[in-house]
């Protein structure tokens, strides 16, 4: 699925939320996009997911407008979006029931994703009873078991300690190698975008707006995150973020 | 439940108990007189009077009940629905906080003139009572959802229809069932004076009329009787939302 901003403009109350932005992500690309607080990144998901408008300007996924929800595109956001009062196996199915799949499919998709998550034992917990890396391995599952061509991330891992960050990362990588879909990541973290961006977008705030897209063609190759283009690449994105501040 | 805090929780229930039963004991001897027995003379009392009282509980358990359930019901979504909509919200508002702050019982002149004596005007009466605080609670409560949830569900698809059954109700159901019990207190001061004041039926009545009558024993059984009454339905709430909200715990 692929994705594009074709000059959009976001203004909220005299706020230029966004400023005259084009980007295009292909179809199965994995892209980062970082930037300080109050560039507009988040609001660039919500445009994506169809939970917002443009001010003007067009949104477009495969050539068509986003103009609400689609079933094939999932968001992730920061606090995961856990619902408090379903059991972990509710909450992974709930994209699934929301949208009628048939029982036995539900059931049988949930159990796969939660399988592939590492939550099969706690399929019957309440979601304030696991750990936050357990919490976000739940919002995955509740994404990957619907059929999705789209995965939308507003700074996904942000709540976790460095570690456990690291490993979730990992998740992250294969469960898109696994799949293909088109990857779209919300970070403040530089190695965090090196780590999971085939290309990475930087932006500036007020207006938001993209300063830099950097190439990032290494991105998932083995023992990526200890080699020196690694950290390389970190150094091209920080020049670039604070570029874009000082301008 | 373990047998050690089956244990420990009865003990707390006793030693409730023994704070209540003392300090009314102690107060029925400090001011002796007909109106204030003892705790085991009102135990008597009311044995003694349970058959005479048992109708009037009946229709007074019936009329509180019935008003709490319809309060509730045309409370809830209308509340859920100003807290939701900013639009329904900036309308309807301001009437909410002029009608809220009237106490409803200032309304039962009126409400006797239009429905009399019956069964009508005190149920009208309890629920419009009912009925506003679950307004205020539960549009407090829609407000405060926190927005992801909302939003991570609606980006699944969801329709009006699903964010209501998977969000907003179940997010709002403790905010709910903590209103019905302070609500269920005040029902029930609204029921005494409704039934004191107008017609022969129920524990309000059989109350006052023991009062009239300078049948003490008789009027105490009543008072007892009704605080009965508001400890059957604060119990109720809390076992019913203890069922639905497993997950708070």
């Amino acid at each position: 699925m692929s994705l594009s901003f074709e000059n959009v403009q976001l203004t909220y109350d005299e706020l230029h939320a966004l400023d005259n932005l084009n980007l295009q992500v292909e179809s199965g690309e994995a892209l980062a996009i970082i930037g300080p607080s109050g560039c507009g990144k988040s609001s660039m998901l919500r445009l994506a997911a169809g939970l917002a408008q443009p001010t003007s300007g067009t949104v477009r996924i495969n050539g068509n407008l986003a103009e609400r929800p689609r079933k094939q595109t999932a968001l992730i956001l920061q606090n995961f979006g856990l619902l408090p009062w379903k059991t972990v196996r509710q909450n992974a199915e709930l994209g699934l029931l929301i949208q009628g799949a048939p029982a036995a499919e539900r059931t049988r998709r949930t159990t796969e994703a939660l399988a592939r998550v590492g939550l099969a034992d706690f399929a019957n917990s309440y979601p304030n009873q696991l750990s936050g890396g357990m919490q976000q391995r739940l919002a995955l599952a509740r994404a990957i078991a619907l059929d999705i061509d789209t995965l939308l991330m507003d700074e996904p891992l942000s709540a976790l300690d460095a570690l456990l960050r690291e490993e979730l990362q990992d998740t992250l990588l294969a469960l898109w190698q696994e799949k293909r879909y088109t990857q779209v990541l919300v970070t403040h973290s530089i190695e965090e975008a090196v780590y999971l961006g085939q290309r990475i977008a930087v932006m500036a705030p007020r207006p938001g707006r993209v300063v830099a897209t950097i190439e990032n063609p290494l991105m998932g190759s083995a023992q990526w995150r200890s080699q020196d283009a690694f950290f390389s690449q970190c150094r091209a994105v920080r020049a670039a973020l604070e570029g874009g501040s000082h301008e | 439940m373990n047998r050690q805090s089956l244990s420990w929780k009865l003990l707390c229930v006793a030693f409730s108990l023994v704070v209540v039963l003392g300090g009314w004991e102690a107060t029925a001897l400090l001011l002796n007189t007909p109106a204030l027995p003892t705790p085991a003379a009102a135990l008597s009392v009311c044995a003694q009077y349970a058959g005479a009282m048992a109708t009037d509980f009946g229709i007074s358990f019936g009329r509180v009940g019935i008003s709490l359930l319809l309060g509730t019901l045309l409370g809830t979504p209308v509340g859920l629905a100003l807290g939701r909509s900013k639009r329904a919200d900036e309308l309807l508002a301001p009437a909410l906080y002029i009608l809220y702050p009237i106490p409803k019982i200032v309304l039962l002149p009126i409400l006797l003139v239009l429905l009399g004596f019956g069964n009508e005007l005190k149920v009208v009466l309890i629920t419009l009572t009912v009925f506003f605080q679950v307004v205020v609670v539960m549009r407090d409560a829609a407000k405060g959802i926190p927005e992801d949830l909302v939003t991570s569900v609606r980006s699944l698809g969801a329709s009006r229809g699903q964010l209501w059954c998977h969000v907003i109700l179940p997010a709002t159901l403790p905010q709910l069932f903590t209103t019905l019990r302070v609500s269920s207190a005040v029902a029930i001061a609204v029921l005494f004076f409704a039934e004191a004041i107008a017609g022969s039926t129920g524990l309000g009545y059989f109350i006052m009329n023991s009062w009239a009558m300078v049948s003490y024993p008789r009027m105490f059984a009543g008072i007892v009787a009704l605080a009965l009454l508001g400890v059957i339905f604060y119990e109720l709430f809390d076992i019913i939302e203890r069922r639905l909200t497993r997950w708070n715990k």
